[in-house]
């Protein structure tokens, strides 16, 4: 019963979508509309599962005393800090966004400098993996290795005063030669994507349920 | 020999860390000192300009900010380049935004270049602000933009603005712009271009370029502007130069560093393995 | 006179196809130049009064009036408006909507899902009756999880499991579920611990269940420690700080990044390798595979996800489905290759004055690509 009663509902629900995307009559056509209504409407409560997991972890880090529990202040504070700021700013001006608030000036400050800041690693993390990765071993990684050079070269102005016509083969490198394999892999996906679903529905592949 | 040996293995296997500090170091001179560099257009964002410049005074562009602050470096440039284009031409502009972190940024940008322009809020361009549940929202908009977004991102009302007098769905909007940086653009293609035949310009962070492309191959989009270059090359074709293209001469930079880093390690790769066939054959003797 | 009416301001309306009624698409013709706006105007049967519908937009000239409801019959007028002159233009017919019971433009969709269930169907049925007749070639990285527990445990290390930045909806998401139960039996057999960092709270709870599970039928259900799988942040790059963090701090001598990612992968892959962990990674979003691939000593690339369950549990139907979906896509990739073909040829003679096969190419085109256009 445990088990039957979920693939029963992965079933019904599994059909019913793929109905209302063939049959646009009512009741079904404003099904996969209603269906996304509700996943948004649940997807705002899981987030309160998120929430108690994240303040259980960090105060029982906290009351163990466990390896780096002051950063579990940290949280608190940038927790508090969120959560209080952005209630205030919310009454005051119904947009906890708007320029002025206290939410806003956190926002500014603090998380628009650390959000970048993460990205802006992915500069170097590429530099570092490219020099470790495009190594010629076999003629396969030799093949790689001229063709992220001429792309890598090609895509920037460097590569159009090296050779005007640079741009050209690294645009056909990108739309040719890259789109055909990245189009196979992503029909290989989709199809893989499509068989995994029908197994889900048909109740076959149960790992979720485990 | 031992020199040459400590040399071979220094450049075969250089510590990340001095590769992180070139890199620092090729990106921050040309910003600091404002070096810009000329680009080449290319055909996806060519097309994204003439699908704007075609637009005029009865057209409304709807923009959506589906970004945050990690991604601003390469689509706030694009933002701004777009709207300088949509207010030259005196395109109304509509904004809105999936990304709740977004909301912050995409109307700082608005409002600055709405300012460049003298353009009223209300009159030339609304904020309707962040709305959660994205495709269903997307869909819906299909109907009525109001069933949503009853108000705008200050809570006013929609039909207090002239503006918004006659918007109500996609009919009344000529085109859809989504600035993206994750997902958001396919289903902009998939829910809103397929079933409501609505035009589609996308502009995406560099890496997600290559995924994007199928769709300008198909014509499910009219324009494609990809990272940091197609925001360079957005204003170049605009005439407005900005971050997009002092950012570029950085990029170049680091991709040149990065090349060299890819040959000094080959090099070493070559002349290690040729050392130690050597001495294998030597051994052998 | 002639020439004049063909290029006169006109309009047309029809009931807007495979919708679900309540909606009349006008199409306009012929704009005059210098518009400045089309006022639309609809008047339902019965009726003697036009009443405003709305503003034509001159660059898509169509308009959907969703407003019009099913089963009413409509006329509608225009009014292009320049700076000194209106025209006019009108339906002659009322025109009204009805819902349809069959969306047309989703035939070809139709048609390849019946092909290939059929096919994932047929091929389960087989694989029940002869489960030995079923080859599944090797996957290398789902074979080296058993190496890169055991050295995780000889190490004395903790072993990271990441599900990727998706929710529970996204089908990479369901696939590293599958490879965590692996995992999981692995991590109780050899007793080291295991640490799942979410990004999506359902994740999170499926994740405690699987694991849960996993040690239970190890015979260990007492080591599990709920504590160790957690939710993060749903915000990417906090997300990516997160993980660098916990990588920095706890040392894990293996690292599973499975599912769906984006830009951060690599920051997470490389931070992986700066400690020295064995990485296997695997996900369906391609424009990350690069990045794995240059980082991770294991990548599962893309479908080879969702066949991991079928590889792992060697079940019959399990195999069975990728059996048939495996046959669909050497169909595809046929058909491609006569598409391929019949168009060139077809080009080829449509430059030699013969179009005709150049129109059987692109009807099969159009009736391809209805839906996505």
């Amino acid at each position: 019963m445990k088990k039957q009663v979920p693939l029963l509902i992965t079933f019904l629900t599994g059909f019913i979508v793929i109905v209302s995307f063939f049959v646009p009559h009512r009741p079904f056509g404003i099904l996969e509309t209603q269906v996304l209504t509700w996943y948004a409407i649940i997807f705002g409560f899981t987030m309160l599962i998120g929430v108690d997991s994240l303040i259980r972890l960090h105060v029982r880090k906290t009351q163990r005393r466990k390896k780096g529990w002051w950063y579990s202040i940290v949280f608190f504070a940038g927790f508090l800090y969120c959560f209080v700021t952005g209630v205030i700013s919310l009454i005051r001006t119904s947009n906890p966004f708007s320029p002025g608030t206290v939410f806003f000036y956190g926002y500014r400050t603090i998380l628009i400098p650390l959000q970048s800041t993460m990205f802006a690693l992915l500069a170097f993390f590429i530099a570092s993996a490219s020099y470790r990765a495009f190594r010629a071993r076999n003629i396969d990684a030799t093949f790689l290795l001229i063709a992220a050079v001429i792309v890598m070269i090609g895509r920037v102005p460097a590569g159009y005063k090296l050779w005007p016509r640079l741009p050209e083969v690294a645009n056909w490198i990108l739309n040719v030669l890259q789109m055909g394999p990245m189009r196979g892999v992503m029909i290989g996906i989709a199809l893989g994507a499509v068989a995994m679903s029908l197994r889900l529905i048909l109740g076959i592949e149960r790992t979720y349920l485990t | 020999m031992e020199n040459k040996k400590d040399f071979l293995d220094w450049i075969t296997s250089i510590d990340r860390k001095f590769i992180f500090a070139i890199i620092a170091i090729v990106v921050l001179i040309p910003i600091l000192l404002g070096i810009q560099e000329e680009v080449q257009i290319s055909p996806s964002v060519n097309s994204a300009y003439r699908t704007i410049e075609n637009l005029d005074s009865n057209d409304v562009v709807l923009i959506s900010i589906d970004y945050d602050p990690a991604s601003m470096p390469e689509l706030q440039p694009m933002l701004k380049a777009m709207l300088r284009h949509a207010f030259r031409k005196d395109v109304k502009v509509i904004m809105m935004c999936f990304w709740p972190l977004g909301l912050p940024i995409g109307t700082q940008g608005l409002e600055q270049v709405a300012a460049e322009y003298s353009k009223a809020y209300g009159k030339d361009y609304v904020n309707i602000g962040y709305r959660p549940g994205d495709r269903a929202v997307m869909v819906e908009m299909g109907r009525e933009i109001r069933h949503f977004f009853r108000t705008d991102v200050s809570d006013v009302p929609l039909d207090s603005f002239p503006l918004m007098k006659d918007i109500h769905n996609y009919n009344d909007i000529s085109l859809v712009v989504g600035l993206e940086a994750g997902i958001y653009g396919d289903y902009w293609v998939q829910y809103v271009g397929s079933r409501y035949n609505q035009r589609i310009i996308l502009g995406v962070t560099g890496v997600m370029a290559t995924q994007t492309y199928p769709y300008l191959q198909s014509g499910q989009i009219e324009g494609l502007i990809g990272g940091l270059k197609g925001a360079a090359e957005y204003e170049t074709l605009i005439g407005t130069p900005g971050f997009g293209l002092t950012g570029m001469a950085a990029q170049s930079w680091a991709h040149v560093a990065i090349v060299v880093f890819i040959i000094i390690g080959n090099i070493g790769y070559f002349l290690t393995r040729r050392r130690e066939k050597r001495f294998r054959v030597e051994g052998r003797r | 006179m002639f020439f004049l009416l063909i290029f006169s301001f006109s309009i047309s309306a029809k009931d807007t196809p495979n919708d679900a009624g309540g909606s009349i698409t006008v199409s306009t013709y012929n704009i005059p130049h210098y518009t400045e706006r089309i006022e639309l105007y609809r008047k339902v049967k019965g009726d003697t009064l036009y009443k405003e519908a709305g503003l034509i937009s001159l660059y898509k000239g169509e308009f959907d009036d969703t407003l019009a409801v099913a089963g009413e019959s409509y006329l509608y007028r225009a009014r292009a408006i320049t700076k000194d002159t209106v025209y006019i233009a009108m339906t002659e017919e009322f025109v009204s909507s009805s819902p349809q019971w069959f969306n047309k433009s989703r035939t070809a969709v139709l048609l390849f899902i019946v092909i290939f269930g059929s096919f994932v169907f047929v091929f389960i049925q087989l694989a029940k009756k002869n489960p030995e007749g079923l080859f599944i070639r090797r996957l290398p990285a789902i074979d080296a999880i058993d190496e890169a527990v055991g050295r995780s445990t000889e190490m004395g290390k903790p072993v990271l499991f990441i599900p990727g930045i998706e929710y529970i909806t996204d089908a990479g998401t369901l696939a590293s579920i599958t490879i965590l139960q692996r995992v999981g039996k692995k991590v109780a057999e050899y007793g080291t611990r295991i640490i799942h960092a979410n990004f999506d709270p359902v994740v999170m709870t499926a994740a405690q269940e699987t694991l849960k599970t996993a040690y239970a039928e190890a015979g260990r259900p007492d080591a599990f420690n709920k504590d160790d799988v957690f939710y993060l942040t749903s915000e990417q790059f906090g997300f990516a700080a997160g993980v660098d963090g916990i990588m920095e701090r706890e040392r894990p001598g293996a690292i599973f990044l499975q599912g769906y990612f984006y830009a951060e992968s690599l920051i997470l892959a490389e931070t992986g390798y700066s400690i020295g962990a064995i990485q296997i990674a695997g996900t369906n979003a391609t424009t990350q595979l690069p990045f794995f691939v240059a980082a991770c000593d294991y990548v599962l690339m893309g479908e080879e996800m969702f066949a991991a369950s079928a590889y792992i549990s060697r079940e019959p139907r399990l195999l069975g489905s990728i059996k048939g979906s495996d046959l669909t896509k050497s169909i595809l990739l046929g058909l491609i290759g006569i598409g391929v073909t019949f168009g060139t040829v077809a080009s080829l003679l449509k430059q030699a004055g013969n179009p005709a096969y150049m129109e059987i190419f692109n009807k099969v085109l159009d009736f391809l690509a209805m839906g996505a256009r």
